[in-house]
């Protein structure tokens, strides 16, 4: 198929950027988005032209590194899938096709397409953790018995790839989603009790203090999450954060 | 002995680590503060090691090319980790645990390493649950447990199809613990250039900052290596698109050995290649073939209807499918290991039985998995005399839960519902057993350079079970560096602070611009692409799952001729001081370039057939593997010599003293 491109290039986080037409022909079904602009980079290096940078690693869904916005969604029109495993046979020959950085005040645009998320990996360091030591003198792993649902609860929260697609879709560019999935996870286990009450108010002043948006229950991020993140998540960690706010 | 000191300590096989651990000399707390260590990677062994180093109180810098340490690709391992809990009562022990790996590497791994690793397994669960990671459990509150390929127990502990991930969170949780005390500096989208030595010793890197493009000098009392496997020297790999041999490679030419660059691991279970514009290959769960079974037409004519599209896989009589695992390996059936299982497909396919367009293809089948699932849970959920339909409803459900988010991946990438038609699946290279030599104390031959996880050679011999990565870069990083690395570093603590304005940090930096400017000025027309897909096709053809002296002699030279072409011609684009995606790659892929000669070298020399390196040459009547013990049961470790093709050979004899050697058989 054929398709019109209609591209974000950008030199810099200084520089201003602009969109920039491409036509890109012999575009195959089987395709991932990705390998799509793989072929596009093909033929601007073999014109001696720069090719457009984006971030992508694992290529199968997992490492939550790719990201772009594609005419206007996150990770593309897909659901439950982030952009890599996004692939050619959900467009039509003809289409065109924008493709933009995630826009947010706290995601700024490095290159072309790719945007720093660093802001993310501070929230987690404010609170993320469980204060363990890894020397493995720990007691026994099935010492802990854990009711199968809240461990499985956990985990569906734990399953945030911390892309940035919330951040993305939401129109506030809340970070909400990502930052409760992660102090969900921790809330629902015996283990990360301990120090719920301090955890949610490091990581919520964090998140605020990098330029995050509130939530309006919109649920955007909801719908164009790669992993299915529930909005539950938000309302747990609002729950969290009251109780903290009395208790501490 | 030789110049290859393996360090292993003396004593019982099941009391050597303790008694090391009691002997090594330790560093006390007040001098940690003055010493600084860096660990490049960041995934399940760079992560963890880091975490714990901070911990006990060094200041550790960790390095990775990824946004953020938690993307290493440790994130993509779904299946699970195994540790010998005997939480089934099973019959499961360390010694089993340590039996099972060593049989599963074709007697091509170090005993005291392995048991070791063993032994330490258990731990890593416990550590990993107080951590929050959130395994699978049972409805009692247990953890559950499932088997994988290899071996007669479950053993392996799960988090859906995404261990890797969950225990990666883990490790960067622990670092971020650690970050926020101010412990860890972490540098990401940072590429480690080239491994830095004063007075032969490893004091520091020269690192690139692959956002703004400046080279950075960056110095310390040791350095920890990492970094992965070499997976993408064959283009096409089920490894992320950055994974690369860089930082090990360079620690090869500064004067670490690697050891047996053949052993690669070709995995039985990945989504089958489409196209040429494939840029990557997808995994499937080895967890699958706990209750997919795999199979391909008993008859010609179904197999070429198949392919041509005239007859569905559902259409094939039951006694018209050649379960080809269970039929060859009864004992183990679906679960034979990854090297058994890969070659017995290519078998089939090369016969002519392949089931897609290419012909590269056999089925893994649930049908009736889902039926015994479902008869089970129709009568746990009180239906007596369920129906058909209702059977294959609650079968679903269940491997839903078990494999939702693999049978999703599936679908979206090859646009089949795997619930009602078999998948199909081909081999795909997966995972590196070789890699950098290092002693019992995971220290490569340059003193002050260590290597943990996929990146060196140590604990999984010639073939690597299912699970036993995810448990090998956990032990290394949180259970054995921690303390070994602390017996080097006592020596160091009047040594003070490394400064990087010495002759040598010059030298490297030096070094590291001129190499980025000769690739830089390259006059042809080629992309790095074009030259990386190039290499990757000698390698899988020649270098694959099946190798030949001829072969190898032809990818030995056919690689050298790719290399000076790429270094005469590759076209860089952008500029050295800025982000630049192309130079990043072309740096890697000029690496692939060296490895894959010696990776060809490696196998070319090693005439015997073991574990994933399979010699056409030497095989039983029966095609399987036939090992040559009297004259290959040693570690090939190769030191540089300039080209590759001048590498020296150090040999590493491989001592067995508590399992007698065997012929592998899972029949």
């Amino acid at each position: 198929m054929k398709l019109y491109l209609k591209i974000w290039r950008q030199k810099d986080a200084s520089s201003p950027g602009k969109i920039v037409d491409y036509t890109l022909d012999g575009v195959e079904g089987d395709m991932s988005f990705l390998e799509m602009l793989d072929i596009l980079n093909e033929e601007l290096v073999s014109k001696g032209e720069e090719p457009v940078e984006f971030d992508h690693d694992c290529r199968e869904g997992i490492c939550g590194t790719c990201s772009l916005q594609i005419n206007g969604e996150p990770h593309g029109p897909d659901r439950l899938v982030t952009t890599c495993q996004l692939h050619m046979r959900k467009f039509n020959d003809g289409d065109t096709i924008v493709i933009e950085p995630f826009r947010a005040k706290a995601f700024p645009v490095i290159k072309d397409l790719i945007v720093d998320r660093s802001a993310f990996e501070r929230i987690q360091q404010a609170g993320g953790y469980i204060s363990v030591n890894t020397s493995g003198n720990t007691v026994d792993a099935n010492c802990i018995p854990i009711n199968k649902h809240a461990a499985d609860e956990a985990m569906d929260a734990a399953t945030c790839i911390g892309c940035g697609a919330c951040v993305a879709a939401c129109k506030n560019a809340s970070a909400m989603l990502f930052t409760s999935a992660k102090v969900s996870q921790f809330a629902l286990l015996p283990q990360g009790r301990v120090e719920a009450v301090e955890r949610v108010q490091n990581m919520v002043r964090q998140m605020d203090l990098e330029g995050f948006g509130n939530c309006t229950n919109t649920g955007a991020c909801e719908v164009e999450c790669p992993k299915g993140i529930s909005l539950t998540n938000i309302a747990r960690m609002n729950r969290e954060y009251l109780s903290a706010s009395i208790k501490g | 002995m030789g110049i290859l000191d393996s360090k292993i300590p003396a004593g019982p096989l099941a009391d050597k680590w303790t008694k090391h651990k009691n002997d090594i000399n330790l560093v006390n707390p007040a001098n940690k503060r003055n010493i600084d260590i860096i660990v490049v990677g960041t995934g399940l062994a760079g992560g963890a090691a880091a975490a714990t180093l901070a911990e006990l109180g060094y200041n550790v810098k960790t390095f990775c090319y990824q946004d953020s340490p938690r993307r290493a690709h440790s994130i993509a391992a779904q299946g699970g980790i195994n540790a010998a809990k005997n939480y089934q009562g099973d019959g499961d022990s360390n010694y089993r645990l340590f039996y099972d790996t060593i049989k599963g590497g074709d007697y091509r791994s170090r005993e005291a390493n392995v048991y070791r690793l063993a032994e330490v397994s258990g731990n890593i669960i416990d550590q990993c649950v107080a951590q929050g990671v959130p395994f699978a459990r049972e409805y009692g509150g247990m953890l559950d447990n499932r088997s994988f390929g290899g071996v007669l127990v479950s053993r392996t502990f799960y988090a859906k199809g995404q261990t890797g991930q969950q225990l990666l969170l883990g490790a960067y949780a622990a670092m971020n613990r650690q970050i926020n005390r101010g412990k860890i500096q972490s540098y990401t989208r940072h590429e480690m250039m080239d491994l830095v030595l004063v007075d032969g010793k490893a004091r520091g890197i020269i690192a690139r900052d692959l956002v703004s493009g400046e080279i950075e000098r960056h110095s310390a009392h040791a350095v920890v290596l990492a970094t992965g496997g070499y997976g993408n020297v064959f283009f096409l790999s089920t490894n992320a698109m950055g994974s690369n041999v860089m930082a090990a490679w360079r620690a090869h030419r500064k004067g670490a050995f690697f050891a047996n660059p053949c052993f690669t691991q070709i995995h039985p279970t990945c989504i089958p290649v489409s196209g040429d514009h494939q840029s990557k290959l997808t995994l499937m769960s080895e967890s699958l073939r706990n209750d997919g079974r795999i199979w391909v037409p008993k008859k010609m004519e179904d197999a070429v209807a198949i392919r041509e599209g005239k007859l569905k896989p559902t259409q094939i009589a039951e006694e018209d499918r050649d379960y080809y695992l269970e039929r060859r390996y009864p004992a183990f059936g679906n679960l034979v290991p990854r090297d058994v299982a890969s070659r017995a497909a290519k078998e089939r396919c090369d016969a002519g039985f392949g089931v897609n367009k290419t012909g590269e293809a056999v089925y893994l089948d649930f049908a009736s998995a889902i039926k015994r699932y479902g008869k089970e849970k129709a009568l746990t959920s009180g239906i007596k005399n369920p129906d058909e339909a209702t059977i294959i409803k609650l079968g679903e459900e269940v491997i839903e839960a078990k494999y939702g988010n693999l049978f999703q991946m599936y679908e979206k990438i090859v646009d089949q519902n795997p619930y009602k038609t078999p998948m199909m699946i081909y081999p795909a290279v997966h995972y590196t057993m070789g890699g950098l030599w290092v002693d019992y104390n995971l220290q490569t031959t340059i003193p002050g350079c260590y290597c943990a996880g996929e990146a060196n050679f140590s604990d999984h011999g010639a073939n690597r079970l299912g699970a036993s990565a995810l448990m090998q870069g956990l032990a290394d990083g949180y259970f054995v560096l921690p303390y070994t690395i602390g017996d080097y570093l006592s020596s160091d603590i009047r040594t003070g602070k490394i400064p990087t304005d010495s002759k040598e940090f010059e030298e490297a930096e030096k070094q590291v611009r001129d190499r980025m400017e000769k690739l830089m000025s390259g006059t042809g027309i080629h992309s790095v692409d074009y030259y990386h897909k190039k290499l990757g096709k000698i390698m899988w053809n020649k270098c694959g799952m099946a190798r030949n002296a001829q072969g190898l002699e032809e990818a030995v030279k056919e690689i050298a001729d790719l290399r000076k072409d790429f270094w005469e011609n590759v076209k860089v684009t952008g500029t050295m001081d800025s982000k630049n995606q192309e130079l990043e790659k072309a740096g890697r892929v000029a690496d692939f370039l060296e490895l894959g000669e010696l990776f060809a070298k490696d196998a070319l020399h090693r005439n015997e057939s073991c574990g994933g390196h399979f010699r056409e040459e030497y095989q039983t009547e029966e095609g399987e593997a036939l090992r040559d013990d009297k004259n290959f049961k040693y570690v090939a470790a190769w030191e540089y010599a300039g080209e590759p093709k001048d590498a020296k050979l150090h040999k590493e004899d491989l001592v067995y003293e508590n399992i007698e050697l065997k012929t592998r058989s899972y029949k």
